[in-house]
This record gives C-alpha cells, sequence and structure tokens, in this order.
C-alpha cells in the first residue's frame, strides 16, 4: 500500500465514522459538528482525486456557511430528546425500505461499466489546474446548463424571500436617509438660561436678569 | 531545498521522511515569527491607543515597556484553567483550539517573495477563503459548549455576522481573480508588477472592492467597531467569557493572528504585496512587511476612533451596503477588461 492510499483510507476511516456518529449522537450539536467533520473528510478524499476546486468549495460552501446556519438552529432549538424517539420504532421500517433502496441504487451506479470497467484517469502534474479545466468547460460546452442552474437559484431566492416577507402593521423603521441627513441644528438647541434669584433676601442680592452673562 | 539535504547524510533517511521533516520545520519558520508579531501587535496596540488618548501606555516592564508581552504571557500560562460545571467539556477545550488552527493554517499560501512560500497551491485564494471561514466554528462552539447566557448571546451575533460579511468578502476577492486571471496568491502579485509602480497594483482599479475588503476583513475578526461578538458594555465578554488563563489566551493569539493575516492578504491581494510602490526601487519582503504594518496601523486606529456599531446597523452595512457595491464592481471591471481603456 502506497502513501497516498494510506491516506485515502485514514480519511474513508474518520468520514465512514463521523457520517455514523451523525445518526448516532445523542446531543443534536454534536450530530451537526460530526457531520462538520464529515464533510471535512470528503473534501480531503476529493483533494486526493486532484479535485481541488470541488473540495474547496464544499469547505467553503457547507462548512463555511450551510453548517454554521443549520448549528445556529440547532442550538437556538430546545429539543426534547424523549419525543425526539418515540417514534423510532414505528418508522424504522420505513426507513429500512429507504435505506435499503439507496444502498441498491449504488450498487448499480457503482457497479457499471463507467465505473468499475474504465481504468483509473492518470494523474496529473503539478502545473495541471483543475480550477481552470472546470471554468473552461464550464463556460463553453455547458454554459446553457450553467445558466439555467442559475436562473433556478435566482428564482429560489426570490420565492425565499417573498415567503418570509410580510407587511407587518405599527411596526418603526428607520429611515437611514432620513437619518444620515440630519444636521446638529436639527438636534441640538443650545440655550442661555438666566441665573437664578439667591436664595433669601441677603443685602448682596442680585436681581435676576443683572447678572453677567 | 538541497543546501540542507548536503548537511546531513541523505542516504541514511528515506526521502518522504526527510521530505516531512522539511516542510516541518518551514512551518515552524512561519508559525513562530507569527505569534512574536501577535505578542508584539497586543504591545503595539496597547501603545499606540495610548497615544490617541494621550496616555503613555505600558512602560513598566523592561525598557519602555518592551517585555510587557513577555510578562502578560508568563500570568496567562500560569493562571489556572476553570471549566464550568454544565460545560461540554470537550467542546470547551476543542474550542479555541479550532479558532487557532483557523488563524494559522491559512499562512500556507501567502507569499512573502516571488520564491517564497509554503505551498503554492493552484487554487490559494479558495484555500484562504475555506478556512478563514472555519474560524467561526471556535466562536460558536465556544459559546454553546460554555452553557452561560452571555457566552451565547455572543456566539449568535458572531455566526450571523461573519456569514454576511463573508459574502461580501468572497465577491470583492472575485473582482482580484477577475484581474489576475487566477487563483493562487503568487499569480495574483506577479500579475500586479507593472512599470508604473504604485500605479499597477490592483488598488487602483479595485478601489472600491480594497475597500469592502478591508472593513470586512475587521469584521470578520470581530475586531472594534465590530465586535458584537464580545461586546463588554452589554454581554461582558461574548463568548469567551467562561474562558481562563491559557483557553483565553489561545482566543487571543487566534484573534490577532487572524488580524496579521487579513493585513498580509490585503497587502498581497490589493497593494502589490512584495513589489515595491516606486519604479526602479527592488521590492522585496521589507515592502510586503511595510505594507502590513500600515495596515495594522489602521486595524488599531479604527478601535481607538469608532464607536461600537449597533447589531442592526452591521447588518445592514453588510447585506445593503457591501454586496450591491461589490456586485456593481465586479459588473464594471467586467465590462471595463474587455474595453480597450484597460490599462492593468
Amino acid at each position: 500500500m502506497d502513501f497516498l492510499s494510506a491516506i485515502f483510507y485514514l480519511f474513508a476511516t474518520i468520514l465512514v465514522l463521523s457520517g455514523l456518529r451523525v445518526i448516532t449522537a445523542r446531543n443534536p450539536v454534536h450530530a451537526a459538528l460530526f457531520l462538520v467533520l464529515a464533510f471535512f473528510s470528503a473534501a480531503a478524499i476529493w483533494m486526493l482525486l486532484e479535485a481541488e476546486f470541488l473540495a474547496l468549495t464544499l469547505v467553503l460552501v457547507y462548512v463555511g456557511a450551510v453548517m454554521v446556519l443549520f448549528l445556529f438552529v440547532v442550538m437556538m432549538l430546545d429539543i426534547n430528546f424523549d419525543t425526539l424517539r418515540e417514534g423510532f420504532w414505528r418508522h424504522l421500517p420505513v426507513g429500512l425500505l429507504v435505506a435499503g433502496a439507496m444502498v441498491l441504487e449504488m450498487v448499480l451506479v457503482l457497479s457499471a461499466e463507467t465505473f468499475s470497467g474504465a481504468p483509473a484517469p492518470e494523474a496529473r502534474g503539478f502545473d495541471y489546474s483543475n480550477t481552470r479545466e472546470l471554468g473552461a468547460v464550464l463556460y463553453t460546452q455547458y454554459l446553457y446548463p450553467f445558466e439555467l442552474a442559475a436562473v433556478l437559484l435566482l428564482v429560489a431566492i426570490v420565492a425565499a424571500i417573498a415567503l418570509t416577507l410580510r407587511r407587518r402593521e405599527g411596526v418603526k423603521r428607520n429611515d437611514v436617509a432620513e437619518q444620515v441627513k440630519v444636521r446638529r441644528e436639527d438636534r441640538v438647541r443650545v440655550l442661555q438660561v438666566p441665573r437664578e434669584t439667591p436664595v433669601g433676601n441677603r443685602p448682596d442680592a442680585v436681581e435676576p436678569g443683572e447678572a453677567a452673562p | 531545498m538541497q543546501p540542507f539535504f548536503g548537511l546531513i547524510d541523505a542516504s541514511m533517511v528515506p526521502e518522504p521522511a526527510l521530505l516531512t521533516a522539511w516542510t516541518l520545520v518551514k512551518i515552524l519558520a512561519i508559525t513562530l515569527p507569527v505569534m512574536g508579531a501577535v505578542a508584539y501587535l497586543t504591545y503595539a496596540e496597547r501603545k499606540v491607543i495610548g497615544y490617541i488618548q494621550a496616555r503613555i501606555g505600558p512602560n513598566r516592564v523592561g525598557p519602555a515597556g518592551l517585555l510587557q508581552p513577555i510578562a502578560d504571557a508568563i500570568k496567562l500560562l500560569t493562571k489556572e484553567i476553570i471549566i464550568p460545571t454544565g460545560s461540554n467539556r470537550t467542546l470547551f477545550m476543542l474550542a479555541p483550539v479550532i479558532s487557532i488552527m483557523a488563524a494559522l493554517a491559512a499562512w500556507a499560501v501567502v507569499p512573502f517573495g516571488p520564491e517564497t512560500i509554503l505551498a503554492d497551491i493552484d487554487a490559494g485564494l479558495l484555500y484562504v477563503l475555506a478556512l478563514t471561514s472555519m474560524g467561526v466554528y471556535g466562536v460558536i462552539v465556544a459559546g454553546w459548549a460554555s452553557n452561560s447566557k452571555y457566552a451565547f448571546l455572543g456566539a449568535m451575533r458572531s455566526a450571523a455576522q461573519i456569514v454576511a460579511y463573508e459574502i461580501a468578502m468572497g465577491f470583492a476577492l472575485i473582482g482580484v481573480l477577475m484581474v489576475a486571471g487566477s487563483l493562487s496568491l503568487l499569480d495574483i502579485v506577479n500579475a500586479q508588477a507593472g512599470d508604473w509602480g504604485l500605479l499597477s497594483w490592483n488598488l487602483v482599479p479595485l478601489f472600491p472592492l480594497f475597500i469592502v475588503y478591508f472593513i470586512s476583513g475587521v469584521a470578520e475578526t470581530n475586531r472594534a467597531p465590530f465586535d458584537v461578538a464580545e461586546g463588554e458594555s452589554e454581554i461582558v465578554a461574548g463568548f469567551h467569557v467562561e474562558y481562563s488563563g491559557m483557553t483565553f489566551a489561545i482566543f487571543f493569539l487566534a484573534e490577532y493572528a487572524n488580524m496579521i493575516l487579513v493585513s498580509a492578504l490585503a497587502a498581497c491581494l490589493f497593494l502589490g504585496g512584495w513589489l515595491s510602490p516606486i519604479p526602479g526601487i527592488p521590492g522585496g519582503w521589507p515592502w510586503l512587511f511595510a505594507k502590513m504594518g500600515f495596515l495594522l496601523f489602521c486595524f488599531l486606529w479604527f478601535r481607538a476612533t469608532f464607536p461600537r456599531y449597533r447589531y442592526d446597523q452591521i447588518m445592514r452595512l453588510g447585506w445593503k451596503v457591501f454586496i450591491p457595491v461589490t456586485l456593481v464592481w465586479i459588473l464594471v471591471v467586467g465590462a471595463w477588461k474587455l474595453s480597450p481603456f484597460w490599462l492593468w
């Protein structure tokens, strides 16, 4: 076994174990953190396949943004573990059925000619840029599918905003342009307050108004 | 690499082991100076802010207070690490480790000179973005594992803030790679070399993106005026309120190492890295360190000048100002580059 295979098996073991812990961990925050570890190991394996763009994008998008928001929500929720476990035995047959179907599909795909029959692609040199190749293909050969995917994502963004946008009555909002336009004179008024009349009827009492400014 | 191999009898040691050892030496050669720079950045911060506020700053330990950071380090090392009851022990200890890991690992792709770089990987910029986005886990995990309301509030604020500013940062970097045509930091700096010195840098065509990148960098490192994750006045010390001794010191180290990293990246991406600003004068690492020094001074200057942002204003600045500005400028740069008026 050469060095690269040893690294592959190391990361693959971490990936499978952390994947298992995602579904077996009792604490949902632990489960989410194990999912982060699984993403990281998957990125490392992609890196071994010289797909550095996909590997780094996986870390950047899923670890850096998606899982942060996911953790955000999971930490805020007050999760009752007993109610969560209640339906386990009732749902188990359905779960096993879905899992079996997925395993079957993966076996069918991976045992197909394209995966098992074809020889492994040759390792490229250090000056081979996976990112450049991907960009060149994406913007020439697959331009229309790429643009379609972009439009789909845009529609999803608009739909998400439309779903959460509500007009509520009686909400006070800041108008930032208005706030920025404010000058000192609009907020502060400097007053000259005359001195108070001294207490009592002392002989050195001064009439109000006579006081020095 | 060859002179190093000559020193010891290379035939005795297998080559992979030698390569690993040599890489470790190079990693240490980057990490140890960064740690030293962090120590003296804390000193610089206290001195600079002191003078801005008409005080003297530390001046008791050693000449002009120069041994103050060492005294602080010894103090923090000898203090007790208190783990709160009801906290999640493993994650509580893991959080500072995640913070410092993210702050140090990104240095692997920072170029210090035309030949001086630890790993000239092809997708260097993506690597930097991916690793800096990991830093937020230290904050979130610390806030959650402490089992404390203030720490948790700090973590939540930090999560929302970092996600918002990371998008603006990423868009600002898209402008850089449109100009350079490469994701490698070495190529990006080399693309800024030109006959006009300072005017050939990315700073000129990408000025709005530089401003957005640097301010987002300040927000990403949770520095004033974006330090709502700490917010002493409302949530005590935010996410690290329960940390003491060395665990606290590591958060501190990570914050300052991140500041130095953001400065180094801004210098490489927009200010020409090691290139000299005046044509005719040779470039080199002193230029890079001078640029980093100036940007670090700006970090301290901001802290002494601006009051802390209100939370909704931070969100507004990130989402409604920076992201539209970067999107428009990416379009401008794209059109500009295709037109005959592109000079760079």
